[in-house]
């Protein structure tokens, strides 16, 4: 087996107590633990102090607000999957949430766990044994990139199924910091460095996501996996549409989800050509494991996918 | 007896036990003062081992002793003609996960701690990390002579290919690539050693051949086997990832003597990767002729097998790529030429259908190919070609009970084939195959003339049975079978019957739970050493009822007397009478092949076996053109096990191998990269399917009551496999027109047949 190294937990039960003790170096958050845990196995990780959030309750709650739908950053990935307003205002996102790992993880695994979670890379993701053969890599312990030669920055791939939804559903990432509450738009969130994708400093705290109640709104999410579970995403595809505008988000390709530019100049009932523009502004890499070139041609088909199912959820039902 | 439990559905009492958790693992298995051991593993391909300094590791609290390879300098192998790995590698390691060094600690953490504390200064020598470098590049020398990288080559030959080649209406040529999988057993390997202060060694082990751990800790440890015992607890699966000594097994033990303290070795998920032994990645040329008739004229086969490391049981191998394609469906000449080469990855060997699953594929897809270009039902041209019962094979091999032809017209109706194939629409499709395998192997690993499997009966005078039985039980059933044999024989009820299996001190020799032997040999024993106590039974009540021995006969709960209804005598009291009349009640039973069931050539006795099991599948499958996916939808499956002894068991191992061949059909692929490294050792990255990807199977038993078999059986584990996989690939034809070579059937391949058959 592989042992986990040592460390000090603490279990705080205040967001300011625990903002104290994130203050500590080399301290790390752990919230259902389904990444953490075996990434510190594998010894990607190796904090001195894990701060468990299990006890925040607040961090628990769905609320409907009149504009907002909040979902606090500890609510499970089963309880967002599952939840009727969710499905309701913001069906991509409980979508995408009932399509990570399998029942174990997403009743473990958390929605802010999962919008934190790691980068992945085929060439990180391993044992210390088998990165020391390899001879590390740019994301850690490394100065070699495994995936692009000579590449000098990180593009290990944003694998958290929540994320393109997020996006594509302009929610809000609300963080508490020493300095007071701030928010961050999800597409400003996710950032162009595989070596840390977030913009949320390690003594900040993600304490909810706010998504936008928006009438007549509808969106979907889509993910190319080899098994009907288990796997991480090998592209992840999210869309929304307003009426006949439509944003489309890609993920799983590098560190940043992608917006497609193309799309947001069509009309969302312009399938075959929104989902042209994806194919043309995606291109996978081998930083995950799987046929880059399959991953490639179903960009389109993803992308359609999704779009044909937003538009006929956009239909008024017969 | 009227109301056997032999051939009756039912609860298993250990299979319960085991969903319950009740059944502990080897890791559950702890003995004070344990240490915890670590094997430190090489980072190269192919490298010569300078030096190994182990001095900073010893430093280290908590760390009580390390061994290198010197310790342990003798070699073993399997193959008692290939013993080629040591336990830690000595002058040179073979694949990047290879054993170099292991440390014994106080706990896993402190003898990780350990190994990364020893310095191994490597010379980096050239690799052959594919089958094109072991064959182009002789130079780099992995054979034992060191002038080539053949691990084992075969040509053998049966009839005038040639000239029914040159005869025959069609001939079709194919190339297939069959890709290396894992077994992926849920338990991973584990040993615990302890030496007493007597001098006795004990060793628990997931190990499927604890008889012949036995021989090889006594001959790598140069310690007498009086002084070994060898236990192997239930194991969590092994499908054949368990069937030979591994490094780590020598280690606990070696350390376990060093140190004076019972030591532990857990293998880590990446390990179960690196000590591997799963299916050899085959690349293989197939040439197949027929007359316009459809009598098949002729195959040709090339195969070229990739088979890592080490020898393991590449010889046998080797044999089997060729030697078990003689049935079902057999041409008028054959012949083959395999080859097995060193290659400096994970060494690979038996899992579940040794060595013959992946010609099976090539040739089943040949047969369909072959029933197209001839206008014929796939399934008729096997008919056509059928070899029967009560024959030889062309390449010698007695056969007996052969209901292969029930297998085909099993799933033939079962799947509707005749109305629905071809006429699903494009997208859907039907597929057939058919396999045969082994019950066993006609001759032990190391020649020998004493029995394969034997049993041994104690009689307690309460009515309790014990069953001290060598074979392992690695959750396919042997325990319960030998049960529910005694139980039968003896009129008990199940639960008076004990199994103790698998303990070199406490049971007599079975070879293991390899080549599907289980059932046919232990099977056997066990029956005849019921046999025995029953005829004492049934002697001490016929004299104290005075009758006839004859007219005495068991029923369930009682021995009766034919025609004298009221004289029954419970078994207890029969028992006893028993025991009053031979003194310590007890009999000893045991299994050897019959001579010569083989053909007489060199190599001609791998392949044989005293029985045959049978297998047809018709898979049912959707593609997804859009995206290449191929979901199996359902599957059946008829396989001929002789007689189902224990049915529910029986349709567990058919639903169990259609799992394991659609697996490999569509998901599993141990990689390798170029740069030697596993291309993900964990379950993420090398997948097997979950529960959602699993066809519905329809599994079917058909019962040829083979004239050998205890009560007519014979095998289950492993043939049902075989044809499911070629089954998959007829059926995406059938569904889309294309044909598939290469497993698996991922769906980039998929959409790149097709983009091929538009253009």
């Amino acid at each position: 087996m592989l042992p986990l190294p040592e460390f000090t937990l603490h279990s705080p039960r205040t967001i300011d107590e625990a903002l104290g003790l994130l203050a500590k170096p080399g301290a790390m958050i752990i919230a259902g633990g389904t990444d953490l845990l075996p990434n510190m196995k594998q010894g990607l990780h190796q904090p001195e102090h894990v701060v468990s959030l299990q006890h925040l309750a607040e961090l628990r709650a769905i609320r409907v607000e009149q504009k907002v739908l909040v979902l606090g950053a500890m609510t499970s990935l089963a309880e967002v999957a599952e939840h009727e307003d969710v499905r309701k205002y913001a069906t991509a996102l409980a979508e995408a949430a009932g399509t990570v790992g399998g029942p174990h993880h997403r009743r473990m695994g958390t929605l802010g766990g999962n919008l934190c979670l790691d980068t992945r890379c085929r060439y990180y993701n391993q044992s210390q044994f088998w990165r020391s053969a390899l001879g590390f890599c740019l994301k850690k312990d490394g100065e070699v990139c495994h995936v692009v030669e000579g590449g000098k920055k990180c593009v290990a791939a944003a694998s958290n199924d929540t994320a393109a939804a997020a996006i594509a559903l302009e929610a809000v990432l609300v963080i508490r910091g020493a300095q007071g509450v701030r928010r961050v738009a999800a597409g400003e969130f996710f950032v162009a460095d595989g070596a840390r994708n977030i913009a949320i400093a390690r003594d900040e705290l993600l304490v909810a996501l706010e998504v936008p109640r928006v009438a007549k709104r509808v969106s979907a999410y889509e993910k190319l996996r080899r098994r009907g579970a288990i796997d991480f995403p090998l592209l992840s595809v999210a869309v929304r549409l307003d009426g006949s505008a439509v944003e489309v988000v890609v993920s799983a390709l590098a560190a940043k989800p992608r917006r497609i530019n193309g799309a947001q100049k069509l009309a969302a009932t312009q399938v075959e050509a929104i989902a042209e523009a994806a194919a043309r502004e995606c291109n996978p890499m081998p930083n995950i494991d799987g046929d880059v070139a399959w991953r490639k041609q179903m960009v389109r088909v993803m992308v359609k996918r999704a779009l044909v199912r937003a538009i006929g959820a956009a239909q008024p039902s017969t | 007896m009227s109301d056997r439990l032999i051939g009756k559905a039912g609860k298993r009492g250990d299979l319960i036990k085991r969903a319950r958790g009740d059944t502990p693992f080897t890791d559950d298995l702890a003995l004070p003062r344990m240490l915890h051991g670590k094997t430190l593993r090489c980072p190269h391909p192919h490298a010569r081992i300078v030096s190994i300094d182990t001095s900073k590791a010893l430093e280290i609290p908590g760390v009580i002793a390390v061994l290198t390879g010197r310790d342990l300098p003798e070699r073993f192998g399997i193959i008692p003609w290939t013993p080629d790995e040591h336990a830690l590698a000595i002058e040179t390691a073979r694949f990047v996960g290879d054993g170099v060094a292991a440390v014994a600690a106080l706990d896993e953490r402190t003898a990780v701690r350990g190994c990364d504390a020893i310095k191994v200064l490597y010379e980096v020598l050239p690799s052959a990390v594919d089958l094109d470098s072991a064959i182009t590049r002789p130079e780099i020398g992995l054979s034992a002579k060191k002038d080539d990288n053949v691990s084992k080559a075969v040509d053998l030959a049966f009839g005038d290919v040639d000239g029914e080649l040159a005869g025959s209406d069609v001939v079709l040529d194919g190339d297939y690539f069959f890709e290396g999988t894992a077994h992926v057993p849920i338990e991973p390997h584990c040993t615990l050693a302890q030496y007493d202060a007597s001098g006795l060694l004990t060793v628990w082990s997931t190990t499927q051949v604890p008889h012949y751990l036995h021989r090889e800790l006594s001959r790598v440890l140069r310690l007498s086997p009086t002084r070994i015992r060898v236990i192997q607890p239930p194991l969590g699966g092994a499908f054949g990832g368990k069937s030979e000594p591994f490094g780590h097994e020598f280690t606990a033990a070696k350390l376990a003597m060093v140190t004076g303290r019972p030591v532990k070795f857990l293998i880590s998920r990446e390990e179960e990767f690196y000590l591997h032994r799963g299916r050899h990645p085959m690349r293989l040329h197939f040439r197949l002729g027929a007359k316009s008739d459809g009598t098949l004229t002729a195959i040709d086969a090339r195969n070229q097998i990739d088979g890592g490391a080490y020898s393991s049981f590449g010889l046998v191998t080797t044999y089997y790529s060729g030697q078990l394609l003689s049935l079902p469906t057999a041409a008028r000449s054959y012949r083959f030429s395999s080859t097995r080469y060193f290659t400096n990855k994970p060494a690979c060997g038996p899992k579940r259908g040794h060595g013959s699953v992946q010609p099976r594929f090539a040739f089943e897809v040949m047969l369909d190919r072959m029933a197209e270009k001839l206008k014929l039902d796939p399934i008729a041209l096997r008919r056509k070609n059928a070899v029967g019962g009560n024959t030889h094979t062309i390449n010698g091999m007695r056969v007996t009970s052969n209901g292969n032809l029930e297998c085909l017209a099993k799933v033939e109706e079962a799947s509707g084939w005749k109305e629905r194939r071809g006429k699903l629409g494009f997208g859907r499709g039907l597929g057939v195959a058919s396999s045969a395998y082994i019950s066993g192997t006609n001759y032990p690993i190391y020649p020998n003339e004493m029995a394969q499997s034997s049993v041994q009966l104690k009689v307690d005078r309460s009515g309790v049975v014990t069953v001290f039985n060598g074979a392992s039980e690695i959750g396919q059933g042997t325990d319960m079978l030998m049960a529910t044999i005694v139980a039968d024989e003896l009129g008990l009820p199940l639960e008076a019957i004990r199994v103790v299996s698998a303990d070199s001190d406490l049971c007599p020799v079975d070879l293991g739970a390899y080549s599907s032997r289980g059932t046919f040999m232990n099977g056997n024993a066990c029956l005849t050493a019921a046999r025995l106590v029953k005829e004492k039974l049934i002697a001490a009540v016929a004299a104290k009822l005075e009758v006839p021995e004859t007219s005495v006969f068991v029923t369930r709960g009682a021995l009766c007397v034919r025609g004298r209804e009221g004289d029954a005598v419970p078994v207890e009291e029969a028992i006893q009478l028993a025991e009053a009349k031979f003194g310590a009640l007890g009999a000893v039973g045991s299994y050897k092949t019959p001579p010569n069931l083989g053909g007489e050539y060199r190599g001609g006795t791998i392949g044989a076996s005293p029985a045959y099991s049978f297998t047809a599948h018709v898979a049912e499958v959707k593609v997804d053109v859009e995206t290449g996916v191929v979901e199996v939808v359902k599957v059946w499956c008829a396989h001929d096990c002789g007689k189902a002894l224990l049915p529910t068991q029986v349709i567990g191992q058919i639903d169990g191998s259609v799992y394991m061949g659609v697996a490999e059909a569509l998901f599993e692929e141990h990689l390798i990269s170029p740069n030697g490294l596993h291309r993900g050792p964990n379950l993420l990255d090398y997948r097997i399917p979950t529960s959602l990807d699993v066809p519905q199977i329809h599994s079917m038993f058909v019962e040829s009551l083979d004239p050998e078999g205890p009560h007519g059986a014979k095998e289950a584990g492993e043939g049902p496999l075989h044809s499911s996989i070629p089954a998959v690939a007829n059926a995406i034809y059938d569904a889309v027109g294309v044909r598939l070579h290469a497993l698996p059937f991922s769906p980039g391949r998929v959409l790149e047949a097709l983009r091929q058959r538009k253009a």
